[in-house]
């Protein structure tokens, strides 16, 4: 089958009801995506596809088709790298096992969202679980991203 | 003058068949009624079962499981029934359930406009929101092929591994809606 993963087309073999995850990780070796659940239930295995996060635990391939999916290692555009020096300038992960999920939603929530408000931000991230607690932290970063992008 | 005449006739049989149902006597019309409420009733077995209401929220989130708790996630309506930026129905709800990861999936996921809201409303008032073509935005005739042979419909009946489905068949459901129809699509107060 062949899958479109951060622009580039890939003939991969995996079967078709094989989680979109274990393609990303264990053939195409793009690891920074994490299993964290196999539920779609902790946001941790977060992509995009054709701009809207999915949660890849859940999302077999036959399903993904010619659909466009970009995983963190795609994320250059100028929103996703205003998103990431927010984190890093926040210091939002603690073990940051859950931040990937975190960056691809935040990311998503503001390519639509330019100025959203923490009501906007509780509805966007709602899906993503952080051990650590990092909540707090994760909203004042996508505030700065927004207000560096306006 | 031949067309005139077609034209007449066809005024006439009209005519005369508003008249028939106009006379309707009071013994045929309580039967007619009571079969359609019959018919109405069956379907509320459907209609009410968690498998539908679950998607038919009185409020702006959807619920979800036999005893339809507040889906989790803090999932929310959104301006387009299918979930807020970040969150929509498609994140998690593909189309076609996934009985590994255990999340139900089915064409077009997304729930029932908020006028259509059934959580919280009698069988009557359910009834009559099902009349309201301005809410539902199909008529009568379009609600029996949506509840026969919508895709999203279907779902109740093929909910995925550890999910009771809706009483009966989709077949069932949309040949009982038919019938309420036929029989005037009565409604309970």
């Amino acid at each position: 089958m062949k899958v479109n993963i951060n622009g580039t087309i890939h003939n991969v073999t995996s079967s078709e009801d094989t989680p979109l995850l274990w393609v990303i990780r264990d053939e195409l070796n793009l690891t920074g995506t994490k299993f964290g659940c196999g539920q779609a239930q902790c946001g941790a295995c977060t992509v995009h596809m054709d701009g809207n996060p999915v949660r890849s635990c859940a999302l077999p391939l036959k399903l993904v088709g010619e659909k466009e999916i970009v995983t963190i290692e795609g994320m250059k555009d100028k929103i996703s790298q205003a998103v990431q020096k927010a984190w890093v300038e926040n210091h939002v992960p603690q073990c940051g096992y859950c931040q990937i999920g975190n960056v691809m939603t935040a990311s998503a929530l503001l390519a639509e969202t330019k100025k959203p408000t923490d009501t906007d931000i509780d509805n966007a991230m709602g899906g993503h679980i952080c051990r650590c607690g990092t909540y707090q932290r994760i909203k004042a970063a996508i505030h700065q991203a927004a207000r560096e992008l306006a | 003058m031949k067309q005139l005449f077609i034209i007449c006739a066809l005024i006439l049989s009209s005519t005369a068949f508003s008249q028939t149902k106009v006379k309707e006597t009071k013994e045929v019309k309580v039967e007619r009624v009571k079969r359609s409420l019959a018919h109405y009733e069956e379907m509320t077995k459907v209609i009410l079962h968690p498998r539908c209401l679950n998607c038919h929220p009185g409020g702006d989130r959807p619920t979800q499981g036999m005893d339809m708790h507040a889906h989790q996630m803090n999932v929310q309506r959104g301006p387009y029934n299918d979930g807020n930026v970040g969150m929509r129905c498609v994140t998690c709800h593909q189309s076609e359930n996934n009985d590994v990861a255990g999340v139900p999936g089915a064409p077009r996921w997304l729930l029932a406009p908020k006028e259509l809201a059934w959580q919280g409303k009698t069988k009557g008032e359910i009834c009559r929101l099902l009349k309201d073509a301005k809410k539902t935005h199909m008529n009568l005739q379009e609600l029996i092929e949506h509840n026969g042979e919508d895709e999203l419909v279907a779902w109740g009946w093929n909910p995925g591994k550890g999910r009771e489905p809706a009483p009966g068949t989709q077949k069932e459901f949309g040949e009982l809606t038919r019938k309420w129809v036929e029989t005037g699509a009565e409604c309970p107060k």
